[in-house]
């Protein structure tokens, strides 16, 4: 909540003036019933026909100022709470995308989005209702109870004694509720993806007649769902009426108790009435503080999930030269003795050592898992080596500042993201290129010629991931998009996959001409994409087992020569 | 997938027809279970009769108390009873009334999830091919959902506010009928009032969820790019776009919110209008009872109980009417919901087996196409007049550039779709007048895209032939070399396969498929991309089982790697939805066309 009250600093002094307002249209509204009593008691048995109209008329008065003060009081609530909203949902973002890989990993993806999207929204809604009846509710219940017991303590006492009641049920009973809302949660998600399994493997299922298998499945989840639905129904059901209930009881114990005072000239039949009034406004208002309660607690859970990323520390920072000195040899890229973990258990890459020179061309090559794509993670500081140190132009890289360190690179890598938007924009991705650049790149990335084929060549717009256009053509942009800056480096992690062997070639002979001067980075399945790289890495489980060019590794590493055997003649059609 | 539920709340309009049909049929499902619907009727009339005599018995205690001649302790006591057992039997059938209501939605929404389920796993697989998987599922959940809390609440709500506003009318005119006439003024300034600005704000919130969907679109998209966004050091200029799109999100809530702000306190007013109106001329009316310028009995003579009465009275009457805006706007998404729920169950099923149809016994695997046509709209014809004969235990390969129909032709022999002209025959009988379980049971399947469900991975292998034995499952899995890898996991072949589990890679997913069809004895077999995904070095280890696989049965493959394609026993070439070249590799080669040029391309 510290967390919340520091977004909402800026807006206090907007806040108080809606709040003071707020108070005024609440307090105004809450005349309305004594003026009630006022008229029964006092004027009419003065019987004059203008004083009850008089008095009638302010009462509409008092309704008419509640009801204008509470609009401008909901207006300037709506307005603070949505210039809240934007700046932690912004902040958020902005945070989100500095957080460091590891940290991403922490966090994962979907419930990163979660956060920006279903956390900010509770707390947007809570901030909005806090202010629209947060101040309402405490007010009318409060002033409420003041105004009953300076009408009648004995009375107003008795009232009172029902409203913890209230409380307590209906605190306990949503306490019960959530968890069994948690459980209907789990139980739908069950059902759903049962559903989605089955909708995306209807051939499989089809092909094994499994139709029946499936419906009993399915029968399973779907009954378990229904009845968390029907126990969480029940147990909520009962809200409503034991509120109802309660409240009841307190106006009966208000009739029953004033016919004694009234017996006794302490109190008068019209007081009676007009408490009726009051105590059915206390018992919305506790309703409403009840509500504001549960509303708290799904609230604070968002904001501190908001608060954990928002919160988080830098964790990959520059450091000083003088802690990590630099090595100066003239290689471009060098790797000292890398070893890494993701998880901080047994090392994904082992002892890495190699370098390269500026210009110079590397290959990777391994099995699925074998470490490559982390390889390019830690040259690309996504994340930081456990022991060892990679080398740029001779600095270590922990000790370059971000904004000089990242315009060195180019990258495609496998599965990376394409969005929806124009060819040029993906290419270009904000970074405010020539027109000139993006389709020099684009004919060097051999994609210029399936561009032009659309009717709107590089406004062509793509559908979010990118479905609209092949594989082919996806990995052909994002190639285009790594060389159109001209980077120092360029990194192809498993890039050209989808390309047919004749269009692979092409690009890599493209590539030779038209980088000249670039350090290239190849990740590859496939041997015929890395063969001509002045040196290539054999990976398998995060250790080196071959480095060399082409022809030495088919003579010294067994598992390249296998890999190299397996493919000639390999793969071939797109 | 869209997440935000609010994009179902954009109504299209229902046409008066369509309403009265999808009325009848929830009315249908409702009255399965009449006995229990019949009951919650009763039990609403009981609740709300009761709750509306609280009040009668209050005003009646209240004259009671101001009785000229003193306080009547007796009739006070009588009518506290009174109040006491309306309100707590009150309480009591509302509550069995909610359970009752809870129960009969459940059934219903029950047996809704399993009609559209069952209907869905009859569909042809061009539905599936046709409709996104997203949509499928918000109706199977969202929009179900939505029906049962409009079954379950509104319907309650409906009944309880027809009750009560009319209840409460005739308990007024009872005690005043002068007094009724404030509400004559009253109730159509309300209605109108709420009617107008529902009309005004309803297209600003709508705006107001279409657009936070966007953002959440919007913000969804690029946290998938976050790496390659960091790679580029493009997290300012992103972030500026975003902000971008928060800000006319954050506005959109504005507009409405500010509008819809006035909403609330405007329909307060009108309450409290009504009940200073009722008080001005209630009190002019007690004022002349009091003074006996009205005698007792008049139309206009009036108690002061009686002007309590008809306070709450009125509290009570405008209550619904001020809600039925509301509910009759949720009815509306209630209806759209429950139509798109029923088009899916109206969808027509797979067509039934022919009469004449038998199942296949005894398969040879012998596979004839003749003159097969075939397109997936009317327009565009993807196969043309394709015929091919596969022999018993012949391998068939086919190969081609992406979109020539390669794998329109798998869903052809396994019956996804049929062919529009020409025939298929298995065993020399047309593949029509065979049952397509026994059709598909014929063939083993193994495809690009793996399907696994959620389960353990022993269930996912032994999915294809339940009687298996775990010996037989373990020595699948060793053929398709993925036994040392699930003998490795901490729970074995126990282990649950879901999303955020155990990291099983694309390779290791499509293993255990492979084992899966290792499993089964079917006589053919069809694998189209098998190994895509599986990396060289675990390929040529399999490779081995795949022959393994592959003898003795027919085999259709489609394949990347020659490899697999050059030992084929026929390879087709497949151009523009005609076979251009047909014949062994080296045939092909000696033949000099397109299969030769593609083949030679890797060498250069």
């Amino acid at each position: 909540m510290k967390f919340l009250v520091k977004y909402l600093r800026p807006f206090f002094g907007r806040m108080s003036i809606g709040i003071s307002i707020k108070i005024l249209g609440t307090v105004v509204e809450l005349m309305i019933p004594y003026i009630l009593s006022h008229i029964l008691e006092n004027v009419v048995v003065t019987q004059d026909i203008r004083q009850i109209i008089f008095w009638g008329g302010i009462m509409i008065l008092c309704a008419l100022a509640a009801c204008i003060c509470n609009i401008i009081a909901n207006r300037i609530a709506a307005r603070v709470s949505r210039n809240f909203s934007e700046r932690v949902r912004s902040d958020l973002f902005a945070k989100t995308l500095r957080l460091s890989s590891a940290q991403t990993d922490a966090f994962t993806i979907p419930s990163l989005e979660s956060r920006i999207t279903t956390d900010t929204y509770n707390v947007h809604n809570f901030v909005g209702m806090m202010q629209r009846m947060g101040v309402r509710a405490p007010i009318l219940l409060i002033g409420g109870t003041a105004i009953t017991l300076f009408m009648d303590r004995y009375l107003a006492l008795a009232m009172i004694a029902v409203l913890p009641f209230i409380f307590i049920t209906v605190y306990f009973i949503s306490r019960k509720g959530v968890p069994l809302y948690t459980k209907v949660q789990k139980a739908s998600d069950k059902m759903i993806r049962v559903v989605r399994e089955d909708t995306q493997g209807i051939r499989v299922i089809k092909a094994l007649s499994k139709s029946n298998y499936e419906h009993r499945r399915y029968d399973k989840v779907n009954k378990e769902l229904s009845q968390n639905e029907q126990r969480a129904g029940i147990i909520m059901g009962s809200v409503n009426p034991i509120m109802t209930l309660l409240m009841n009881m307190g106006l009966v114990l208000v009739v029953a108790l004033s016919a004694q005072r009234v017996a006794d000239h302490l109190s008068s039949p019209s007081t009676v009435i007009a408490f009726m009034q009051y105590f059915t406004q206390i018992s919305m208002a506790m309703m409403s503080v009840t509500r504001i309660f549960t509303m708290y607690t799904k609230c604070s859970a968002s904001a501190r999930r908001i608060a954990e990323v928002v919160e988080a520390p830098e964790d990959l920072t520059v450091a000083e030269e003088s802690q990590f000195p630099r090595k100066d040899n003239g290689a471009h890229i060098e790797f000292s003795n890398v070893s890494f973990s993701y998880k901080g258990g047994g090392n994904d890459l082992e002892n890495i050592s190699f370098s390269l020179p500026r210009g110079g061309t590397l290959g990777i090559i391994g099995a699925t898992g074998s470490g490559k794509s982390t390889l390019i993670r830690l040259m690309m500081r996504f994340y930081d080596v456990k022991s060892g140190a990679v080398y740029i132009n001779g600095r270590d890289v922990r000790t370059i500042p971000f904004k000089e360190f990242y315009p060195m690179f180019g990258a495609a890598f496998q599965h990376d993201f394409l969005y929806a938007d124009t060819i040029r924009e993906n290419i270009d991705l904000g970074r405010h290129l020539s027109d000139e650049e993006i389709i020099s790149a684009a004919k060097t990335a051999q994609a210029h010629d399936f561009i032009s084929a659309f009717p709107e060549g590089y406004s062509h717009m793509l559908s979010q991931k990118a479905t609209n256009i092949s594989g082919g053509q996806k990995q052909r942009l994002l190639i285009s998009r790594a060389i159109a800056a001209r980077p120092e480096i360029l990194v192809l992690d498993d890039s050209s996959s989808a390309l047919d062997y004749k269009t692979d070639a092409n690009l890599r002979a493209s590539l030779r001409e038209n980088m000249r001067g670039t350090t290239v980075f190849t990740v590859a399945q496939r041997v015929s994409s890395v063969k001509d790289s002045d040196l290539i890495l054999v990976l398998d489980e995060g250790r080196i087992i071959g480095a060399g060019k082409h022809e030495e590794l088919l003579e010294t590493c067994t598992e390249y020569r296998e890999i190299s055997e397996s493919q000639m003649g390999g793969a071939f059609v797109e | 997938m869209n997440k935000n539920p609010n994009k179902h709340a954009e109504n299209h309009k229902i046409d008066r027809k369509t309403a009265k049909n999808i009325l009848i049929r929830l009315f249908g499902y409702i009255m399965r279970y009449w006995p229990l619907f019949l009951l919650a009727v009763v039990l609403t009339l009981i609740s709300n009769q009761l709750s509306l005599l609280g009040p009668t018995y209050s005003g009646e205690a209240i004259d009671a108390i101001a009785n000229e001649n003193g306080v009547n302790f007796t009739a006070v006591k009588e009518n506290v009873i009174k109040m006491l057992i309306c309100y707590v039997l009150s309480a009591i059938t509302a509550y069995l009334l909610a359970v009752i209501m809870i129960k009969i939605s459940q059934k219903i929404v029950l047996t809704m999830r399993k009609q559209v389920f069952e209907k869905l796993t009859s569909l042809p697989v061009s539905f599936f091919d046709t409709t996104a998987t997203g949509d499928i599922i918000s109706r199977i959940s969202y929009d179900i959902d939505t029906v049962n809390s409009s079954l379950s609440h509104d319907l309650i709500q409906v009944m309880t506010s027809i009750y009560t506003v009319v209840g409460s009318l005739i308990f007024m005119w009872q005690i005043s009928k002068p007094m009724i006439i404030v509400f004559v003024i009253t109730v159509p300034i309300s209605i109108f009032f709420t009617r107008y600005r529902s009309k005004k704000v309803r297209p600003l919130f709508r705006t107001r969820s279409r657009k936070l969907g966007e953002l959440n679109g919007y913000a969804e998209e690029m946290l998938s790019g976050c790496r390659t966004i960091k790679a580029y050091n493009r997290e300012e200029e992103i972030s500026e776009r975003f902000n971008a799109r928060n800000k006319d999100t954050m506005d959109a809530y504005y507009n409405a919110e500010y509008y819809g702000a006035a909403l609330g306190p405007s329909v307060n007013f009108i309450n409290n209008l009504s009940i200073s109106l009722v008080m001005i001329f209630g009190g002019i009316l007690y004022m002349y009872s009091q003074s006996g310028a009205i005698q007792t009995g008049s139309l206009f003579f009036i108690t002061l109980g009686g002007v309590a009465k008809f306070v709450q009275y009125s509290r009570k009457f405008a209550g619904p009417i001020n809600e039925f805006a509301n509910i009759l706007h949720e009815f509306q998404s209630a209806f759209s919901a429950a139509e798109r729920v029923f088009r899916i169950i109206d969808e027509a099923p797979e067509p039934a087996d022919t009469n004449a149809a038998t199942p296949l016994l005894d398969v040879k695997g012998e596979v004839s196409l003749k003159n097969v046509s075939f397109g997936y709209t009317p327009e565009k014809e993807i196969l043309k007049d394709i015929s091919v004969v596969a022999k018993p235990g012949k391998t068939i390969a086919i190969v081609g550039p992406t979109g020539a129909g390669k794998t329109t032709i798998i869903n052809l022999l396994m019956r996804f779709y049929d062919v529009n002209s020409g025939q298929i025959n298995v065993d020399g009988c047309n593949m029509k007048n065979i049952t397509r379980d026994s059709l598909r049971r014929a063939y083993t399947m193994v495809l690009q895209d793996t399907w696994l469900f959620h389960g353990t991975i022993y269930e996912n292998i032994v999915y294809g032939k339940e009687n298996a034995t775990p010996e037989e499952v373990k020595k699948a899995a060793k053929a398709a070399r993925i036994d040392t890898f699930i003998e490795n996991l901490p729970n074995g072949y126990d282990t649950m396969l879901s999303d955020e589990g155990v990291n099983i890679s694309k390779g290791q997913r499509q293993l255990i498929t492979i084992a899966r069809a290792m499993l089964s004895d079917s006589p053919m077999l069809i694998l189209d991309e098998a190994t895509s995904n599986v990396d060289s070095r675990t390929e040529i280890k399999i490779q081995e089982a795949m022959s393994e696989l592959m003898k003795d049965r027919t085999c259709f493959i489609i394949a990347h790697r020659l490899s697999t394609i050059q030992n084929a026993d026929m390879i087709l070439v497949i151009q523009d939805g005609k076979i251009s070249e047909h014949g062994t590799h080296e045939e092909l080669l000696s033949l000099g066309g397109f299969y030769s040029t593609l083949y030679n391309s890797q060498f250069s």
